[in-house]
């Protein structure tokens, strides 16, 4: 058994107050000033613990308030009301919505898993990963308790080609010296984001974050300063023009690069290989419509790793802009499956990556792992206000960040996300993580539950007289 | 008039029930619509609160008391000759979206449905105001079934007396006690510990006033039940807590706990602050440290097995029956056959949306499939099963009205378990906050000496029965409407339902409207 595998999170609380879900508002007028006012009664402290009077009228938006509505029911005047907090609906947009980047911060802060009482109170499903339910398993199958730490549950990944079998000679000898792998204690890489305010200090901290969850930051080469290489193990240099420089001296002291697919890149992708044998290639390709093709065509050639990259909110390109990246993934797999190649190439998947829960069904769906970024720029405290790419000023001041704090969230995240990949494989009653990979069996598609069970019962004629439509 | 319910427990049966106005415990009801006195310009000269005919405003000698805004009809009431915004001489009454009301509720559980199900636990009468007391926002599921009314009900005389909503739960014929509900519900699991112990006695309570059931989940059983037993169900689940055999000897039904659907394939945490010296008494732990149930049970690898447990119990209490309560795997139909065929009377089936003291939230979302895809599923196979007679189905995670009571049915279960809706009777507002710090600061999930003190017995009890008797009025209506005498009939009368994914025309399945 390997060793296990811990993530060391620590508290590090955000450098500036999280926006509240909701805001008190006071209707000052009349008020009586009684001395039991019900903000001194909040069962939360919640006015006390803010920087000014709790006598106060004014700026109450934080995350103190856990929306008991004591207050409110409690004024003997019926002047303390809560609104909903415009600021927090403005936050994000339709896919980073408020409660995915409000859930993020406070994992990023605390390292723990969000946990709450009462049940679901989201919509019945949603499209792409929320048309998802992964499986548990009861009675007849047993579950694993890897949360708990009373049984070990992997959740390493390799990196590299596979061969599909091996040649021995008469001697007993390996015949072929077997290509290099990467292992990583878990199915995540990190990428840098898109944009941010202080750069640098962003991929300071990525660069140490990843050292010490023992995953690889995808960096641009281009962006790579001597100090960020000087421990280069844990970096993976990503080459977006398509031009590497076989002399450039980082590449004998990395793992993995990265590579942006283009005609001429298998070729690319051999010379690296006969001067740096030890190095693993990964290709970038865009998830769109030919990319179930381009792949398999890329792993007949012997390609190691494949890169699949959608938008940012988990959409394809091109002619498969109107696609899901979880239903790219599974026609990609599906392909590779088909020809006989699945096995021989490791595939990552990103783009929309944006919750735990993504991670286990990206891997479902027939990803091997997948490469995160925004999430880890959320851990940072961003507010996706996208300020910093108008030339704007940062709201939480990125360019004064200090990395290792920076840092700390952003292995806090991976390590209440790695808990969580814990909680859906036990239940499934997977012990590794590399078993969860294509077992579409092992959850539940709303349309095909829809299908299957209630287009039989329902999309059908009535009887006579009643009007019945649809299909 | 108030009934005394303060009396000797000994005495407290089923029997019927009458609504009892039981109001907010605070003293601001919230509301949808805000009506606003502006003191300043008040003349105090009454006029609102002789046109209002709902009694929003009152009198407290010479003095207008503050609008009670929860009984206003809203803008609906405009059209009205007695709307108090235009009769007051001052302009002194405003009305408006109540603010609040942007706040409250999630997708499932809709401000209208909370402010709905705080009426009838009020009232025991569905809202006269434009709230929607049905479904939720969730967009599937139950969301989208309606009741296909005919125009006509079929049979003209039938009347609410003629019609039972009774569940029979033995119906293996196996020489055990029948257990025969009034009603097509009992009250799902909560823990003392999870819940405080005036929850747990204004929960049982009802269920013993309305002959049916509670699950005491898994913390054990208070001796406070002990004049109930007849109306609880004593939950063994894999941690064991607080099982005794004579916890198993006193009760008509056990129920075997394999999951929970706002945790499945998780085991049950108790966090350390909720474990009060006498929760640890229950459970035979040590106050303030957290308690852990395992997953699963780890004496359970098989079917075999399984009988095994069922067997063990039937051994301990002759006249018990047995109920077997499961998430929704996809493999869930198989799961229900197997518990048959173990021994079970009751095969429940806790759908993913269910409540819960405490659960990871990638859990509650993704874990697992909603009731709504698993009762059918399940109803299915046992019948081509040949078996689906001899079992009783069991609904539960994510029923929060009389219509999803029906609709579950109508999909195939026999009947259900609710939690939620009964919290959200004694006032719940799902702030998710169930499990932080010293628990619930409304009262109801706490073990916490000063907020337990929030709730009564007395006011709980009444809330729930107003509640229940809501849901049997309008279960009894949609019967009506059909022509059905019994609950039974509707069992797996998809027929009687139509899905809007499927159905494009206009459907109002509204029971306050119409004949």
């Amino acid at each position: 058994m390997p060793e296990k595998y811990h993530i060391h999170v620590r508290p590090t609380p955000s450098r500036y107050p999280s926006v509240g879900k909701t805001t008190v508002l006071d209707w000052g007028e009349g008020c009586l000033r009684c001395t039991r006012c019900v903000k001194e009664t909040c069962p939360y402290n919640a006015f006390r613990q803010r920087d000014f009077d709790d006598r106060s009228l004014s700026d109450t938006i934080d995350t103190y308030c856990k929306n008991c509505l004591r207050c409110v029911q409690g004024c003997p005047r019926e002047l303390v009301v809560k609104a909903a907090n415009p600021q927090y609906r403005r936050l994000g947009d339709d896919y980073w919505t408020p409660a995915v980047i409000q859930s993020t911060w406070l994992q990023a802060e605390t390292g723990k898993i969000p946990v709450s009482g009462a049940g679901y109170g989201g919509p019945f499903a949603g499209p792409g990963f929320d048309s998802i339910w992964t499986d548990m398993s009861e009675i007849v199958r047993p579950t694993r308790d890897g949360i708990h730490g009373r049984e070990y549950i992997s959740t390493a990944i390799d990196l590299g080609r596979k061969p599909l079998f091996l040649v021995f000679d008469a001697q007993g000898r390996l015949t072929f010296e077997p290509p290099p792998q990467v292992d990583i204690p878990l199915p995540v890489l990190l990428a840098e984001p898109p944009f941010s305010a202080g750069p640098e200090l962003v991929r300071e901290a990525l660069a140490a974050a990843a050292r010490s969850l023992k995953t690889l930051a995808l960096v641009n080469r281009g962006n790579l300063t001597p100090e960020l290489t000087a421990a280069a193990e844990h970096l993976a240099p990503s080459f977006p023009t398509g031009r590497v420089d076989p002399e450039d001296p980082l590449l004998s002291r990395v793992r993995v690069v990265e590579l942006t697919d283009h005609d001429g890149v298998l070729a690319q992708v051999e010379a690296l290989k006969r001067r740096y044998p030890g190095l693993v290639t990964m290709i970038k390709v865009p998830a769109d419509e030919r990319a179930a093709a381009r792949l398999s065509e890329l792993a007949h050639a012997g390609a190691e790793v494949i890169h699949l990259f959608a938008d940012h909110h988990a959409r394809g390109f091109l002619q498969a802009q109107d696609r899901h990246l979880k239903d790219l993934i599974r026609a990609a797999h599906l392909k590779l499956v088909e020809d006989h190649l699945r096995d021989t190439v490791t595939l990552l998947a990103s783009g929309g990556i944006a919750l735990a829960e993504h991670v286990a069904k990206a891997i479902i769906c027939g990803a091997d792992g997948v490469i995160v970024d925004l999430p880890l720029l959320l851990a940072l405290e961003c507010r996706l206000c996208r300020a910093c790419q108008r030339g704007g000023e940062c709201p939480v001041a990125m360019d004064s960040l200090d990395p290792r704090r920076g840092a700390q969230r952003q292995v806090n995240l991976m390590g209440a996300w790695n808990n969580q990949l814990l909680e859906v494989l036990g239940a499934m009653g997977l012990r590794e993580v590399r078993r969860l990979r294509g077992e579409v069996g092992r959850a539940m598609f709303v349309e095909e539950l829809q299908r299957e069970i209630f287009a039989p019962l329902f999309s059908r004629p009535g009887p006579e007289g009643q009007r019945r439509e649809g299909e | 008039m108030e009934l005394a319910l303060n009396i000797d427990p000994e005495a407290w049966g089923p029997g019927p029930w009458t609504p009892v106005r039981t109001p907010c415990r605070f003293k601001n009801p919230l509301s949808k619509w805000r009506v606003w006195r502006n003191e300043a310009k008040c003349i105090q000269c009454g006029t609102c609160v002789e046109v209002c005919p709902y009694g929003v405003h009152t009198r407290a000698g010479k003095f207008i008391r503050k609008p009670l805004s929860y009984l206003c009809l809203g803008p609906a009431c405009e059209k009205n000759d007695f709307y108090c915004v235009r009769r007051c001489p001052t302009q002194a009454l405003s009305l408006r979206l109540h603010p609040v009301y942007t706040t409250l509720g999630d997708y499932r559980w809709t401000a209208d449905l909370l402010l709905s199900t705080w009426w009838m636990a009020e009232f025991g009468t569905l809202p006269y105001a434009d709230l929607e007391y049905r479904t939720g926002n969730s967009g599937g599921g139950f969301d989208k079934l309606r009741f296909f009314f005919p125009p006509q009900p079929k049979d003209l005389k039938l009347r609410h007396e003629d019609i039972s909503l009774e569940l029979p739960l033995n119906r293996r014929h196996d020489g055990r006690p029948q257990v025969v509900l009034s009603v097509p519900w009992y009250s799902a699991g909560m823990s003392f510990g999870s819940v405080s112990i005036n929850t747990i006695l204004s929960r049982v309570r009802a269920a013993t006033r309305f002959n049916t059931l509670l699950s005491t989940g898994e913390g054990g059983y208070p001796e406070e039940l002990y004049p109930y037993d007849d109306h609880v169900v004593t939950q063994v689940a894999t941690g064991l807590f607080g099982v005794r055999e004579d916890t198993i000897q006193r009760v008509r039904m056990v129920e075997f706990k394999y999951a929970q659907g706002a945790k499945p394939g998780l085991g049950g945490h108790l966090l350390g602050d909720k474990v009060t010296p006498a929760v640890a008494r229950m459970r035979e732990s040590v106050p303030g440290s957290a308690l852990f149930s395992p997953f699963p049970f780890h004496s359970v690898y098989s079917v075999e097995d399984h009988k095994k447990h069922l067997d063990w119990i039937k051994e301990v209490n002759p006249r018990a029956l047995v109920s077997v309560k499961v998430s929704t795997p996809t493999d869930v139909d198989m799961v229900a056959v197997g518990s048959y065929y173990a021994g079970a009377h009751v095969v429940q089936l806790d759908g993913s949306y269910g409540g819960t003291g405490a659960a990871p939230d990638i859990a509650k979302k993704n874990i697992a499939m909603p009731i709504e895809f698993a009762i059918p599923k399940v109803h299915q196979f046992l019948v081509q099963e040949g078996i689906r007679d001899q079992v009783t189905l069991i609904a539960s995670g994510g029923i929060r009205t009389a219509y999803d009571v029906a609709k579950a049915i109508a999909l195939g279960a026999d009947g259900c378990q609710v939690g939620t809706a009964e919290m959200v009777a004694l006032e719940c507002i799902r702030c998710y906050q169930c499990e932080s710090g010293r628990g619930c600061v409304r009262g109801i999930a706490t073990t916490d000496p000063e907020l337990v003190e929030l709730m009564t017995v007395d006011w709980g009890t009444r809330r729930v029965c107003n509640l229940y008797h809501a849901w049997s009025w309008q279960l009894k209506e949609i019967l009506r409407r059909f022509g059905m005498r019994s609950i039974r009939e509707l069992v797996g009368r998809t027929d009687t339902l139509v899905h809007l994914d499927y159905y494009n025309l206009p459907v109002d399945d509204d029971i306050r409207r119409g004949t």
